[in-house]
């Protein structure tokens, strides 16, 4: 089994190491460290107004460079939250809160140092993970039939809608509306169109890339327009040199990074709980095994370390279900399964042996590209850091240009313009009456594979239901469903006021543009 | 609009977010019964839709109820505390001239005027320079889409 993995990883070396292929890993882990450097622009807008310009690409370049762009946006998030106190990027708030302290020490960039070792450390673990694991979990779910499938789909969307932020309630909610958008367009067995309200244009369904940037692109400027603080870069100058952590440093953050790594790798396991959760789980977990906790929040380097190997280590991690379930973890997981579909591929279990050189390619180059992200990171932190300068009133105008051509591109037609502007007021109207919009794009991905294997269940067991308990798979994963959502339950009804921490803080500023800042108050 | 926007802000929030779940429930119920909802054994086109519209309802319920029963405080409302009415406009607009500019005019006045719109939205952006902004990205639009990506969108419909 081992060897066998070892072997497929040798050939995915091989898919990834083709010239255009680097080039577009490279292209994609560029322009993620880019938007994650850049505050108020996040990589699942970017991937979305990329999306539609590799409709034309090989499938494997297509997907190279997207997930590069996500797990390049990771580098970059660290760098606007250690050296400008701005939680802009959700799985980076936390490192604010020992990053930016850092900073104002003077050692803003050994902060850096360390986030740079530990991201490579989190990502390789993650990646090593999902070498090892995918194959495993393939071997299981090939068995699995339409039932068992439709309980799989209806546990990853239970849990990434309620172990999400916010209220599960409204994520199940968010969910179910995905779902129903997802069912706009013609029926797959008898071709009657639905929910197209006598739009033509609506026939095909709607375009994955118009409905990410609508809910992510112009709801998310909505939000944030005039409300992103004044960027303060005094703390910016920062040098190669001023990067080298000294040995102490090192020794002091190196466990914390082992700590990060398996906090990471756990929850990337967990549908529903990607880096965002695993960040301030990390930084929880670091502070309470610390022996002396109260020097958290003022520059502590462990608090750093932590959180951010977690994020990467998640990361990479949250493409282990993506791949090889065909069940995405959260929004951006759905758009790069989006992404495989568009380019006419089911994900699914039957994606690594059917497209290897796509799942082994993207292992690879997830090792490639972290590379190329430690040599961009270092010698080249300088121009990063000068990035930190472009302000958001250029910023989002410039995107609305990128996100109107970028889904016409898609089609060539005007009318999706449309829909992304009708769909960001909605996710806008969404945003200010507390849900929170990412669930939708899972049910949306979801959508349309549940139901034609609830369908085909239904189909084998001449309409009766407790075909999903009878059988012991499924069986299983309904009661992972109810045990899911009682423990919710009960803790919904357990909870009570609690003061709130910094790691509060932080998770409000990191969904509020409005709250500049989150450390050294 | 605005006063009545302002009244929506006197009710806790999850009042409309379940009104709004159950609007649209209903809305696919209805719809979705049209197109024939068949057994379970023999699923119609308006079977799913029906189902996800029913519970949609129920969900949009249960929103509602807990928050009648759970006693905290609302302490954000529907509106933000400033809000960006002449901002918002601009995005909006942002778009909407895109598609008219792009359908009548062709890519270059559409991508001027779409992010000229928009960056007058922020309240430090003057003419001037959300003039310059829109030339710049209208240079680098075409050279990228046009030139560099062969997007079938004429630059200037009918000229170029």
């Amino acid at each position: 089994m081992v060897e066998t993995a070892l072997t497929d990883l040798m050939y995915g070396f091989g898919v990834a190491l083709e010239p255009q292929n680097i080039m577009w890993c490279f292209l994609g882990v560029f322009v993620g460290n880019m938007v994650g450097v850049l505050p108020g622009l996040g990589p699942i807008a970017t991937i979305s107004i990329l999306l539609p310009l590799t409709f034309s690409m090989k499938p494997v370049a297509a997907i190279l460079m997207l997930a590069g762009v996500y797990y390049g946006a990771q580098y970059g998030g660290a760098i606007c939250s250690i050296l400008l106190n701005l939680p802009c990027h959700p799985p980076h708030a936390v490192t604010c809160l020992d990053g930016f302290p850092m900073t104002q020490q003077g050692r803003g960039g050994v902060a850096l140092g360390v986030t740079v070792i530990g991201s490579f450390i989190g990502a390789s673990f993650g990646i090593t993970e999902m070498v090892f694991l995918a194959p495993f979990l393939v071997e299981v779910a090939l068995k699995f039939g339409p039932a068992e499938i439709c309980s799989l789909m209806l546990l990853g969307l239970l849990a990434g809608s309620t172990l999400a932020r916010g209220s599960p309630l409204k994520g199940i909610a968010m969910t179910l509306i995905g779902l129903l958008i997802g069912i706009v367009g013609s029926d797959i067995q008898t071709g009657i169109p639905r929910f197209n309200f006598g739009m033509i244009q609506l026939a095909d369904g709607i375009e994955i890339a118009a409905l990410a940037l609508g809910l992510f692109g112009i709801a998310e400027f909505m939000n944030s327009v005039n409300q992103i603080a004044k960027v303060d870069t005094k703390y910016s100058n920062i040098g190669l040199k001023d990067m080298r952590p000294s040995k102490k440093d090192l020794k002091e953050a190196f466990p914390a990074m082992i700590r990060g790594t398996l906090v990471g790798s756990l929850c990337a396991l967990i549908p529903g709980t990607g880096p965002t959760i695993s960040s301030f789980v990390a930084y929880a977990t670091e502070k309470k095994v610390s022996k002396n906790p109260e020097t958290f929040g003022h520059g502590n380097i462990k608090g750093v370390a932590c959180p951010e190997t977690a994020t990467h280590s998640s990361v990479q991690g949250d493409f282990i279900p993506t791949m090889s379930l065909g069940i995405p973890g959260d929004a951006t997981m759905a758009l790069l399964l989006g992404a495989l579909i568009i380019q006419g591929i089911v994900p699914g279990p039957s994606l690594i042996s059917e497209h290897p050189d796509i799942f082994w390619g993207l292992i690879a180059s997830f090792w490639i590209g972290n590379i190329l992200l430690v040599i961009l990171n270092v010698p080249l932190i300088g121009i990063w850091v000068k990035l930190l300068m472009i302000p958001y009133r250029y910023l989002y105008p410039s995107a609305m240009f990128f996100i109107c051509i970028g889904v016409y591109s898609s089609n060539n037609d005007l009318f999706q313009v449309g829909e992304v502007l009708v769909l960001g007021v909605f996710g806008y109207i969404l945003l200010r009456l507390g849900f929170h919009p990412a669930p939708v794009l899972l049910g949306f991905v979801l959508g349309p594979r549940f139901e034609e294997n609830f369908r085909r269940a239904m189909l084998l067991s001449r309409g009766d239901l407790m075909t999903f308990l009878d059988r012991p798979i499924s069986a299983v994963f309904i009661a992972l469903c109810v045990i899911l959502l009682s423990t919710q339950a009960f803790f919904y009804f357990r909870r009570r006021k609690k003061p709130a921490t910094g790691e509060d803080r932080a998770l409000e500023a990191a969904e509020n543009p409005a709250v500049p800042g989150v450390a050294g108050e | 609009m605005g006063t009545v926007l302002i009244n929506l802000g006197k009710h806790r929030r999850d009042y409309w977010g379940g009104a709004l779940m159950m609007f649209f429930g209903l809305v696919a119920i209805l719809e979705g019964q049209s197109y024939g909802i068949g057994t379970l054994t023999r699923m119609g086109p308006g079977f799913f839709p029906v189902a996800l519209g029913c519970g949609l309802v129920l969900i949009g319920i249960v929103i509602a109820g807990v928050s009648y029963l759970a006693d905290e405080p609302d302490n954000e409302t529907f509106l933000p505390a400033h809000p960006e009415w002449f901002a918002w406009a601009c995005i909006i607009a942002s778009p909407l001239a895109f598609i008219v500019l792009g359908e009548y005019g062709g890519l270059l006045p559409a991508t001027f005027a779409c992010v000229f719109i928009a960056a007058l939205g922020d309240k430090e952006t003057n003419y001037v320079q959300a003039a310059k902004l829109g030339a710049f990205i209208s240079v680098l639009g075409i050279a990228l889409f046009s030139y560099l990506l062969k997007i079938p969108f004429p630059i200037i419909r009918g000229v170029w």
